[in-house]
């Protein structure tokens, strides 16, 4: 028999018994629509996050902060004049860093560049005299790029001030839409060191949609931020303008994972403690990965309990077609082809069960998107079910070896029956 | 003499091992020539399908060897023999073994499909099988719409399409009434005398029997009796 029939058959012989292979094809379905499910859910949210890395910037920076000298005690802190407020848990602090230390952690070897972070405290930002609106500026990382609805990203060497505002500023500062606002200046009011407040004036070269890390924040370049920075401490002395929360470390990244862990002990045998993005965004991926695992373990337990339907429905195949397969070794078909037959029948049920079972996983991935997308909407550029081709290709092509696996014991016992047997009258 | 077709010599046959051992064959000689037609006849149980389907290479002899065409069968592998079953036999049964699904075409073709042949050929060695029937007009119907006497003709279009040496039958007419089973007889018969195609028939028809140039009687796995037609 030649290959193209031996398929043709079996696939003919997959839909002899409609309703018995039907129900067969809804177990796999199930099985590879949970799977399928499951997968795009993992990848959805992973995807957000590898997406959100890149909007908040590259793999080449870590943070640094100076390490807490002595271990959290139970009781009262003791007072340490070089504490400093972060941006974390209203009253948590850290210890600040100096300009020394910024020149310690220069010094450090892998360390390509230090800046130390300068935040900005804007008191409003404000169109043409129009209302006040107050406005946070966010941190800006080289290589930092974000979703725009308008506009481009800022330039980092422009000689200029820039920012990207966020979307939502847009209507109440009177800048028409969002490609109108691109161009236009609005002034940056801050408080100096002396209670006074000072104003200057930016130029918008993009609107941003909202993110996760920039959530609501403007986004200013190198000129505006050192602008707004020399503004607000004009007047204060020198040990507070020199007092750092924390500040961005460039390395090599060519080195690898390995390397990057050396620069970590390094900065932390001088009293540093150095995080890249991956170490902050890598325990969440974890438990999304952990879960998902489990949620796939059920799945694949429901694709497992296909198979043996598979095995059911084949040994009912063989049995019924007793006759027909001593019949068709009498005429010469060999025990190889006869094998096939069934096997390939067992692969066709899966490759049915599982392209269906895909295609509706697709299907509801879609409509949990639509839905998740009105109920999720402070996670903007969220797809909560995304699929990925080589994780579909995966799972069809998983569950089609589980078939054929499946397929094996019913599909030995029929090329193994003997013609003759088969062929006696009952 | 020409060498025969088919030659046995000193056949046996053992089903089972031990004290559960049955010896349906017990020794047999029968050589078949070219172009013969042979009629196999005995008592239920004493043989006969046994017989036939050793000599259609379905199974293997306990003892004893079968030489066709000057090969001596057991040397054949098992390749060999499916090749040389699907060239050069034709099958009859008294079961008619169609897939009642499956179109008559498709019944019919199934030996070439077997065989390796492509699509096209298949349909047109078929519908020239089924015209020699008188069944082309039904090539189209699903099996199980034929009558009895049809579906016999689709088995016998199926025997034949492989342009076989050798058609075997088993109780061929068993299951046919008396005017249908002549039908199928003559055509049998019609295909010996014509295309020279051997008839091997296992039958407990007499007059089946009497229509063959040779009719060999089995008792308890031996032969009984030969006859031959008083021509
Ligand atoms: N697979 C087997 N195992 C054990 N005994 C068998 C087997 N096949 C056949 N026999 C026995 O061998 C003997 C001959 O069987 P065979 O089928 O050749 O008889 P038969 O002459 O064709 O009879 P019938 O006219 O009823 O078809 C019978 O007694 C049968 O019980
Ligand atoms: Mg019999």
């Amino acid at each position: 028999m030649k290959g193209v029939d031996v398929l043709a058959t079996a696939f003919r012989n997959a839909f002899r018994s409609r309703l018995r292979t039907s129900l067969t094809v809804l177990a796999i379905f199930i099985g590879a629509f949970t799977l399928s499910l499951t997968n795009g859910l993992g990848t959805g949210i992973n995807q957000y996050i590898d997406d959100t890395v890149a909007s908040v910037g590259v793999d080449d920076v870590m943070t640094v902060t100076k390490a807490s000298e002595e271990e959290p005690t139970e009781g009262p802190a003791e007072y340490d004049p070089n504490q400093i407020a972060t941006d974390g848990a209203p009253g948590a602090t850290a210890t600040a860093l100096t300009d020394d230390d910024i020149d310690t952690i220069a010094d450090i070897d892998g360390v390509e560049s230090v800046e130390p972070s300068k935040s900005v405290l804007v008191d409003y930002v404000r169109h043409d005299d129009g209302t006040r609106y107050q406005l946070s500026v966010a941190e800006l990382v080289p290589g930092m790029r974000m979703e725009l609805v308008a506009g481009e990203q800022v330039d980092l060497d422009a000689t200029d001030p820039e920012l990207v505002l966020p979307e939502s500023y847009v209507e109440p500062l009177d800048l028409g839409s969002a490609a109108d606002a691109v161009g236009q200046t609005v002034a940056l009011a801050v408080t100096d060191a002396t209670g006074e407040q000072v104003t200057t004036e930016a130029t918008v070269v993009g609107v941003a949609e909202p993110g996760v890390i920039t959530m609501g924040g403007a986004v200013p370049n190198d000129v505006l931020a050192e602008e707004l920075y020399d503004l607000q401490t004009t007047g204060a002395p020198e040990a507070e303008t020199t007092r750092y929360a924390e500040a961005s470390v460039s390395f090599d990244t060519t080195g690898g994972a390995a390397q990057t862990e050396a620069l970590q002990d390094r900065l932390a045998d001088a009293g540093f403690t150095g995080s890249t993005l991956e170490d902050q965004l890598g325990t969440i991926t974890a438990v999304i990965d952990g879960i998902v695992l489990v949620l796939n373990g059920f799945a694949v337990i429901a694709l497992v309990a296909a198979g043996i339907g598979i095995v059911n429905t084949l040994f009912m195949a063989v049995q019924e077609r007793t006759r027909e397969v001593g019949l068709m070794k009498a005429m010469g078909l060999s025990s190889g082809r006869v094998f096939s037959l069934f096997s390939i029948e067992a692969v066709v049920i899966g490759l049915v069960g599982s392209a269906l079972g895909v295609l509706g996983a697709v299907g509801a991935g879609q409509l949990v998107n639509s839905v998740s997308g009105d109920l999720l909407a402070d996670l903007p550029g969220l797809t909560l079910i995304a699929f990925d081709p080589v994780s579909i290709a995966t799972v069809v092509l998983g569950v089609m070896a589980i078939a054929l696996l499946a397929g094996t014991l019913p599909a030995l016992r029929a090329a193994r029956q003997d013609p003759i047997s088969s062929l006696r009258y009952e | 003499m020409v060498s025969p077709l088919l030659s046995v010599s000193n056949l046996h046959k053992t089903y089972g091992s031990g004290p559960s051992a049955f010896e349906a064959l017990k020794g047999l000689d029968l050589d078949i020539a070219e172009g013969e037609s042979i009629a196999i006849i005995g008592k239920s149980g004493s043989g006969k399908s046994t017989l036939m389907h050793l000599l259609a290479l379905l199974d293997r002899p306990t003892f004893g060897s079968i030489v066709l065409d000057g090969t001596d069968t057991s040397r054949l592998s098992a390749k060999q023999l499916n090749q040389t079953r699907n060239s050069a036999f034709g099958f009859v049964f008294q079961q008619f073994f169609l897939n009642a699904q499956a179109s008559v075409l498709d019944n019919v073709t199934l030996p070439l499909k077997i065989a390796g042949v492509g699509r096209r050929e298949r349909t047109a060695q078929g519908i020239a099988a089924l015209a020699q029937l008188e069944l082309d007009d039904k090539a189209g119907n699903r099996a199980n719409d034929l009558s009895g006497g049809q579906k016999q003709r689709v088995v016998i279009a199926r025997a034949l399409i492989n342009q076989p040496r050798v058609i075997f039958a088993d109780e061929p007419t068993g299951n046919l009434d008396t005017a249908t089973g002549t039908v199928v007889e003559d055509i049998l018969f019609d295909l010996n005398r014509r295309r020279g195609i051997n008839l091997v028939v296992v039958t407990h028809d007499e007059e089946l029997a009497s229509r063959c140039d040779r009719r060999i009687y089995i008792r308890d796995g031996l032969i009984a009796a030969r006859e031959a037609v008083a021509a």
